[in-house]
C-alpha cells in the first residue's frame, strides 16, 4: 500500500512555544550541543492504488486547506515506498 | 434582536454566552454545528471552548462544519459574527479574519483579570463603548497568541481593525498586544478574551463585558 507523507512545520519566522520548551528540557538531561528545536506534525496518507500526480496534486489539496494553516505552517508532500 | 450561539462538539462557553445575550437584552438561539440552519439569527456568536477537542489546530475541524458553511455565507453579506476565544481561532481558521492564533508564549494555561483597551467602536459588538474605554474581562487561553506577517499586522492597525488590545504585560506573546480584531467592514469580530464572562456583579470580573451583547448600533438601527 503506497504512503503519501506530509510534513507541517511551523514557518521560521513563527515563534515555536513547544520547540523552545524541548529545547529548554534537552541539557536538563544531560544533553548538549542543541542550538534549535522545531515541532511539527506528520501525517501518513494511505491511498488506494498508484499514487499519481493527480493524487499527489489532492494531496496538496489537503495539505493546504485542512493539514496545514498557511499562514502559521508551511508543509511538504513526499511518497514513501512500504517499509 | 435574535442572537444564534453555536454549540460545537467540544464548547464550554455556549450557555455562559447565550446567558449574556439574554443580559444583553436579546433572544439567545442555540445552534448545533451539524444543521446547515441559522434559524433567521440577526447575528451570531461562536463561543469559546476546545471544540473537536483543538484536534490538528484549534478551530481547524471547526471550520468546516456544516453550520459554519452557513456563518461564513451570512458574514459576508453583513451579518454580526462575535468568535470569542476558541471561536476567535474558528474565524481565523474561516478566513473570516486574517492572522491566526498560536500557543501561549510561556506555554502556559492562562486565567486572569485582564485589563484591555477597546480600541475600534464602530462595529455592532463594540458601539457600547468609548474608544480607547479601559475595561478588565476575563481571559483564558492556552493558545491564544495572535500572529501575522508584518504587512498584515500593519494593514490591521492602519485600517483600524484593531479592536482591543491587552494593557500591562501582555499575557500571551500576542503581536502588538492584539487581543482582538475585526474586518474591514466590521461586522466579524474576534476577540480572545471572554466578555460572556463578565456580565454580572454576582461572579465573574465585573460587568465591563456586557457592553459586546447589547448590539447597541444594531438595535437602534433595527428598532428605528
Amino acid at each position: 500500500m503506497p504512503r503519501v507523507v506530509v510534513d507541517v512545520m511551523p514557518k521560521p519566522e513563527i515563534l515555536d512555544p513547544q520547540g523552545k520548551a524541548v529545547l529548554g528540557a534537552l541539557p536538563r538531561l544531560g544533553f548538549s550541543g542543541v542550538t534549535d528545536v522545531r515541532q511539527g506534525k506528520r501525517f501518513e496518507l494511505e491511498v488506494e492504488g498508484e499514487v499519481t500526480d493527480a493524487v499527489l496534486a489532492d494531496v496538496d489539496r489537503m495539505a493546504e486547506t485542512l493539514l496545514s494553516n498557511p499562514v502559521i505552517e508551511s508543509y511538504t508532500v513526499r511518497v514513501e515506498q512500504d517499509a | 434582536m435574535k442572537v444564534g450561539v453555536v454549540t460545537f462538539p467540544g464548547s464550554l462557553d455556549d450557555v455562559d454566552a447565550r446567558r449574556a445575550v439574554r443580559l444583553g437584552g436579546h433572544e439567545a438561539v442555540a445552534l448545533w454545528h451539524g444543521d446547515h440552519d441559522l434559524q433567521g439569527v440577526d447575528a451570531v456568536v461562536l463561543p469559546g471552548g476546545f471544540s473537536y477537542g483543538d484536534y490538528l489546530r484549534c478551530g481547524a475541524i471547526s471550520r468546516f462544519s456544516p453550520v459554519m458553511t452557513e456563518v461564513i455565507e451570512a458574514a459576508g453579506r453583513g451579518m454580526p459574527v462575535l468568535g470569542i476565544c476558541n471561536g476567535f481561532q474558528i474565524l481565523c481558521e474561516s478566513h473570516l479574519l486574517p492572522g491566526a492564533l498560536i500557543r501561549n508564549q510561556r506555554q502556559k494555561f492562562l486565567c486572569l483579570d485582564q485589563r484591555l483597551r477597546i480600541e475600534r467602536t464602530d462595529t455592532p459588538w463594540t458601539a457600547a463603548y468609548a474608544e480607547g474605554q479601559e475595561v478588565v474581562i476575563a481571559l483564558k487561553n492556552g493558545e491564544g497568541s495572535f500572529v501575522a506577517d508584518t504587512e498584515t499586522l500593519d494593514r490591521l492597525e492602519g485600517e483600524g481593525q484593531v479592536v482591543a488590545r491587552y494593557l500591562g504585560e501582555n499575557p500571551n506573546g500576542s503581536l502588538r498586544d492584539i487581543a482582538g480584531i475585526s474586518n474591514e467592514r466590521g461586522n466579524v469580530v474576534g476577540l480572545m478574551p471572554h466578555p460572556e464572562h463578565s456580565v454580572e456583579e454576582l461572579c465573574g470580573t465585573g460587568t465591563d463585558g456586557l457592553g459586546f451583547f447589547t448590539l447597541a448600533s444594531l438595535a437602534a438601527e433595527v428598532f428605528a
